[in-house]
């Protein structure tokens, strides 16, 4: 039978915080890498104006890398606020509104970043 | 036991809490959340400058114009303190974030290396923010 108690005690496979902490860790990766894409398209390719910064967005690839990133981007921010309301906010109640609220925020940015992305 | 019991400190109060001396490395740590939760708070403010400034000639326009003459009734001078404190946070939040990754893979984690990376990530954020700062009030 699985040791669940003591020294001996299993800590793999009941979720102690590791996908949280590697999640975390890979989209904000990507996150960086989107960064560094987007930096070097700036930087290369003379003045920046209405036309290139759009010119940018919209190469499908450059769609689909974004799309990718802010769903990252929605990830990311619920395990770290989600930290938050973990450590300030005791109250079981006040904690599932506010977790409730985060993951409506987050998700519903997403979906206006998904039409300002596909609608150019 | 009595006299152990009422020893006890308990949980400890915020009042308390501030009475430590922060180190640098809980500096970067309490910007690396705070940051983050403002990246997180004006979330709609930065899909809605993505937003304007992408979509059409006529919304860039308006993107342009909402950093000198503002938007609706928020002035132009407020977007613009809004927007450095949005360039700080990513700065600060995306070094930080950097630092972190950095200590996981190379197990960087003595006091003196958490030091020296903290003063690293504070100036660097810092001077970087001064630098697109001057070039978001035109100083270049």
């Amino acid at each position: 039978m699985t040791v669940n108690y003591g020294s001996r005690r299993v800590v793999v496979g009941a979720h102690y915080g590791m996908r949280d902490w590697l999640s975390q860790r890979i989209t904000a990766v990507l996150m960086a890498l989107f960064t560094l894409v987007l930096l070097a398209q700036l930087i290369f390719g003379g003045p920046l104006g209405y036309d290139r910064w759009a010119a940018i967005f919209s190469a499908q690839w450059m769609k689909v890398l974004t799309f990718v990133v802010f769903i990252a981007l929605g990830w990311h921010a619920w395990v770290g606020v989600r930290d938050i309301w973990m450590d300030y906010v005791k109250p079981a109640a006040l904690r599932l509104v506010l977790q409730v609220a985060t993951i409506v925020w987050l998700v519903g940015c997403m979906g206006w970043a998904v039409q300002v992305l596909w609608r150019l | 036991m009595p006299e152990m019991s009422r020893q006890r400190p308990g949980t400890m109060r915020l009042v308390d809490a501030v009475k430590y001396r922060l180190p640098l490395a809980g500096v970067v740590s309490i910007l690396h959340r705070a940051s983050g939760a403002l990246l997180f708070g004006l979330l709609p403010l930065i899909i809605w400058l993505f937003d304007m400034s992408v979509t059409s000639e006529i919304s860039y326009d308006v993107f342009r114009s909402a950093f000198t003459a503002g938007i609706g009734f928020v002035p132009g001078g407020l977007v613009k303190v809004i927007a450095l404190a949005l360039i700080w946070a990513f700065l600060h939040h995306f070094i930080a974030g950097v630092r972190h990754l950095w200590m996981d893979a190379t197990h960087s984690v003595t006091k003196e290396a958490g030091r020296i990376s903290a003063v690293v990530t504070l100036a660097s954020s810092v001077v970087l923010t001064v630098i697109l700062g001057a070039k978001l009030y035109g100083a270049f």
